[in-house]
């Protein structure tokens, strides 16, 4: 199981960067979230899947799966769901104002 | 904390009080409430005198690295001792002098005396530690403050730019001596000057000595503006007058000079350390008389003067090195003169140099100008500030009676003293000292009379000034006063220096060479017989006055010399092609490009995780203890790879909004199949308002067009990305294979129940172990909330609410391809729903602590039934039915979980520590009560009203 989710999170990763690298700032935004749900499966997968049973101890269970991580990915789900919002919101605002979502010709100015 | 320690301090409190003083009294000149400082520290150095002259030392600790070795050590023996006074004497001097020079309503006081304490605290600091890295600290804030101080007038150009190359210059050389300092540490191992010192026949061998001894020498010549390195103290002259004197004559620019003399016992022996200091003494002597010589501007003139001054003493310190090579026979006692006529000089120089500086400012102050061209005649109308004047610059060009005179025959004495040196090659080229001695004291004569003569006697050019000028208040004339009669008096009875300060100081520059109980002869005689010292000084003065007469006509003396070669020029230059250099590299990887920056960071990312793995011992692929998977995994598995792999493909948003939607379902089943319910539950939410925002802000958002891209951009992108994936990939594998270390995960699941009452270790974590993380994290949500709110409301044109009107506003009109919902069925499941989804948030929530749920979800799903009502109903139902500001919601669920972790200081615990207990409630009966709960009674307003802040900004703009 770990092989396999792993390659899944090689192509979680590929195409999230890969989005993240195109002009588009909506493709850009997605590549945020594809690449974020990489995070969290590589997150789980690195404590090893199916070790025991779900970490409530009302369970009462031999053994539980490892806890840490899942609290690392609850509060990553939470934040980048903000992080999420406020790109969308960035990148219509800068639509609406500046009318383009190209990376390419939103890139500041050179000094000098 | 000592006394010492406090003495120290004392500097520091004061500044901090100063701009208040200056706030709440602007009547009376801040000045007053400053100048006790200096007196307290002069008096209780004062105190320490008859101590230290029996030869012991005052120290005191307090730690504060120790694992470094680094310990505020103060350490104060007569070398230290003599600094301290100066820079307390002298400061009071110059702060009282300052109270009536500087006008208390045009000038910004405050921060003037601020900079000053600073300055004093600091500089107290650099000749009282022991320990080199906290006199690197004091060294490098001596700077900051001169910068400050320089830079006091900051409307003028020129102070600006003044400050800044003297920053840039003593800070260069700062840093030079601080790698100095670290080369010593690896040397001995201390960073204590006095541990070094006593162990320093262990290093004179080591491949670093002489690296580190360069390096320390940097910093010193930086500082005391040796040639050359000198070219900031002219400049530096932009610094309001007290200023001047106080730091860039009498006090820091001698902390180069302090630094050498307190390491000299380190590395005196060391042939190169002899050569380096007398020599840029010497050559920085003769350069600075003679550039002083042709400046106009009196306060350049002294400027030069000084720097020509610090080489003086520069090249007697680098001399009494040659008792060092000596050490331990009665030679050495005949080459240690030198030492103590560069200390004796020091305090004459200081004395003497500082009237001269307060005179300087009181012309310009009375006269409105310090152009030597324009002055004249000035000692019928200023007699007072004519008689410092006369013993000021007599002193400096060393004639009798005053003190300047005994050191400069001290200083004679010295050169010649070296002429009789056998080693070093010394008895070749030894003659060239007295040489350069003798002509540049003609300069220093030269310039001392162009000062005092061209300014006060002469023609009465008084029409060309922007004042009348008339003699200075009293109070300016005190602190000048004061000076010149100690110039006075130290060269009439010279002797009440002699042991008091300069044999301890000497002692410590020199500490091998007395026995037990011997003591350094420094009794000074004035009239020592016909010596070759008492025939210099009349050829001194006798081609001196020569040349006086000669100045108007001869060229070489009052015209610049070198016009296309300048070190100024040089330095500009430098620092313009610096400027160049830095911007022209800078642009070309700050492209302004975000996907260069990307592509830096990911190949980054791919190199240094690669490289960890392959160096690696542990690192391995071992597939045997994986986890089995069923066909309804491989399923989802394949699910997730084919939509999120859909995504760059999609033609249209909606359909790379689903793809993404749909991977995101997908991570929602992994959860579940890998046993986490909290995760399911809070990515399914998440996920589906998510959608609900897309779709809000889909029709604002741009068409997504095929990208016309190169076929090297594409394949640039997929190789990064690529390498990436692969990256992650073994990452996951081998982190799975291998455990490098125990976990901490074991002590979360035994001690969940036991310490924090709750059963959902997950939430347990959240709320009570590493409450502080969720504490900050709902704080990143509140602020990108905001964010939010203002970037909505951020608008060019004025706001009109009134016809603020979404297009989710008056009701669901959602036209889903030229489609609508349909309303009817909508409205009616949602009336339903909308409560079954409360209860079941509310639930959540409560349940949280021990079964799947809590603040976050709970929150979330509270937010979720909202968004469902403002899609079926619009937003203007929303607001009417819960006419609530969610913004405040927000900041009062961030506020009850700060209250609920500050509330553990009440009960003396540290911050976010959390209790429970279990109470008989009615209704509810035995259940139990946590402050984890009330803490997650913050998160979960927190999330509701951040999620609804975002949704309902969003879905209000146009």
């Amino acid at each position: 199981m770990e092989l396999y989710m792993s390659l899944a999170i090689g192509v979680l990763f590929t195409v999230g960067v890969y989005l993240l690298l195109s002009k588009s700032l909506l493709r850009i935004i997605l590549g945020t979230s594809i690449l974020t749900h990489g995070v969290h499966l590589l997150l789980l997968t690195m404590s090893r899947l199916k070790t025991g049973a779900a970490p409530l101890l009302g369970e009462k269970a031999a053994s539980y799966v490892d806890p840490l991580p899942q609290a690392l990915i609850l509060t990553s789900i939470v934040i980048s769901f903000g992080v999420t919002s406020f790109f969308f919101v960035l990148a219509y605002k800068a639509y609406q104002k500046l009318g383009t979502d190209d990376m390419e010709q939103l890139r500041g100015e050179r000094d000098e | 904390m000592s006394v010492l320690h406090f003495i120290i301090i004392l500097p520091f409190i004061f500044a901090l009080i100063c701009p208040f003083l200056y706030k709440i009294k602007p009547r009376l000149h801040t000045g007053w409430f400053v100048i006790p400082v200096p007196i307290v520290i002069f008096g209780y150095f004062l105190g320490c005198m008859p101590e230290l002259q029996k030869g012991e030392a005052l120290t005191a600790e307090v730690p504060w690295i120790p694992s470094l070795g680094i310990n505020i050590t103060l350490y104060v023996d007569g070398l230290s001792l003599l600094f301290a006074l100066l820079i307390s004497g002298i400061g009071a001097l110059v702060v009282l002098y300052s109270i009536f020079y500087l006008n208390k309503t045009k000038e910004a006081l405050g921060q003037f005396y601020f900079y000053l304490l600073l300055f004093m605290g600091a500089m107290l600091g650099v000749v009282l530690s022991d320990n080199l890295i906290v006199l690197y600290g004091f060294w490098e804030l001596t700077s900051i403050s001169s910068f400050l101080l320089i830079a006091f007038w900051h409307q003028k150009k020129k102070s600006l730019y003044g400050a800044l190359k003297s920053m840039l210059i003593t800070v260069f050389g700062g840093l030079a001596m601080l790698s100095g300092f670290v080369l010593i540490y690896i040397m001995t191992d201390t960073f204590s000057i006095r541990t070094i010192v006593s162990n320093v026949d262990r290093i004179a061998d080591h491949s670093l000595f002489v690296p580190a001894m360069l390096l320390v020498l940097l910093g010193a010549f930086t500082k005391s503006a040796q040639f050359p390195f000198h070219i900031w103290l002219p400049d530096a002259m932009e610094a309001p007058t007290p200023v001047s004197a106080y730091l860039h004559s009498a006090t820091m620019v001698k902390a180069g000079l302090y630094l050498v003399a307190r390491l000299s016992p380190v590395f005196a022996g060391e042939a190169g350390w002899f050569w380096l200091v007398s020599t840029s003494g010497i050559l920085t002597l003769i350069y600075g008389s003679y550039r002083a010589l042709k400046q106009t501007d009196l306060k350049s003139m002294l400027a030069f003067s000084t720097i020509s001054q610090l080489g003086l003493i520069m090249s007697l310190l680098g001399l009494g090195s040659a008792a060092a090579i000596y050490s331990g026979t009665d030679e050495a006692l005949f080459y240690v003169k030198a030492t103590m006529a560069g200390i004796f000089h020091l305090i004459n120089h200081a004395i003497f140099k500082g009237a001269l500086f307060m005179v300087v400012g009181i012309i310009d102050h009375e006269t409105g100008t310090r152009n030597i061209r324009k002055l004249g005649g000035l000692m019928s109308v200023m007699p007072v500030t004519f008689s410092i004047a006369l013993i000021g610059t007599f002193s400096m060009a060393g004639l009798p009676p005053f003190n300047g005179f005994l050191s400069k025959e001290m200083f004679f004495t010295a050169v010649l003293n070296i002429m009789e040196m056998d080693v070093l090659h010394m008895q070749f080229i030894g003659i060239i000292f007295p040489i350069i001695a003798w002509i540049a004291s003609i300069f220093t004569f030269i310039y001392s009379m162009l000062l005092l003569f061209r300014t006060f006697t002469g023609e009465k050019k008084f029409e060309q000034l922007a004042k009348k000028p008339h003699e200075a208040p009293l109070g300016m004339l005190l602190s000048p006063v004061v000076l010149a009669s100690l110039a006075v008096v130290f060269g009439l009875f010279p002797n009440l220096l002699s042991y008091t300060l300069i044999a301890p100081a000497m002692a410590a520059i020199h500490p091998t060479m007395l026995l037990p109980g011997q003591q350094f002869d420094v009794a000074i005689h004035f009239w020592h017989g016909w010596t070759p010292e008492i025939f210099m000084t009349i050829g001194v003065v006798a081609m001196g006055t020569l040349f006086y007469m000669l100045h108007e006509r001869l060229k070489v003396l009052n015209q610049p010399l070198f016009t296309t070669v300048s070190l100024n020029r040089s330095y500009d230059g430098g620092l313009k092609l610096l400027d160049k250099g830095a911007k022209g590299l800078t642009n070309r990887y700050m492209t302004g490009s975000n996907r260069h920056y990307l592509i830096y960071i990911f190949i980054f990312l791919i190199v240094s995780i690669s490289i960890t793995m392959s160096n690696s011992a542990n690192i391995r692929f071992d597939f045997t203890e994986f986890a089995p998977m069923s066909v309804y995994e491989a399923v989802i598995i394949g699910a997730l790879i084919v939509s999120v792999i859909a995504v760059p493909f999609a033609r249209s948003r909606m359909m790379a909004i689903i793809w993404t939607g749909s991977a995101g379902y997908m991570v929602t089943l992994f959860f579940v199949i890998f046993r986490a319910p909290d995760l399911a539950l809070t990515q399914m939410i998440v996920e589906t308002v998510s959608v609900a925002l897309f779709l809000l802000c889909f029709y604002h958002l741009p068409k997504l067009k095929k990208e016309l891209v190169s076929l090297r951009f594409k394949l640039l992108n997929l190789i990064v990305s690529l390498g990436v994936g692969v990256t992650m990939t073994l990452l996951a594998l081998s982190a799975s294979s291998e455990r490098s270390f125990e976990s901490i995960s074991d002590f979360f699941i035994k001690e969940s129940y036991n310490m924090a009452g709750g059963k959902n270790i997950v939430n347990v974590i959240l709320v009570d172990f590493r409450g502080f993380d969720t504490l900050l994290e709902i704080t990143v949500l509140g602020i990108a909330s905001y964010g939010i709110y203002a970037l909505i409301r951020l608008k060019l044109e004025p706001e009109d609410t009134s016809v603020a009107s979404g297009f989710w506003e008056s009701g669901s009109k959602l036209p889903v391809n030229g489609a609508r919902s349909n309303d009817v069925i909508l409205k009616t499941i949602a009336k339903l729903v909308i409560f079954i989804i409360l209860t079941f948030s509310l639930f959540l929530f409560f349940s949280g602590h021990n079964e799947p749920g809590g603040g976050f979800i709970g929150g979330l799903m509270t937010a979720a039934a909202f968004v469902l009502l403002a899609m079926a109903f619009g937003m203007k139902t929303i607001r009417e039915v819960i006419p609530i500001d969610f913004r405040k919601v927000s900041a009062v669920g961030i506020l009850v979980a700060l209250l609920t972790g500050i509330g553990s200081f009440l009960y003396d615990v540290p911050f976010l520590s959390h209790t429970f207990g279990y109470q008989n409630l009615p209704l509810l009966g035995h259940s139990e009560l946590a402050t984890a709960m009330l803490f997650d009674l913050g998160v979960y307003l927190t999330v509701i009203g951040i999620t609804m802040t975002i949704i309902l900004t969003i879905g209000r703009d146009k």
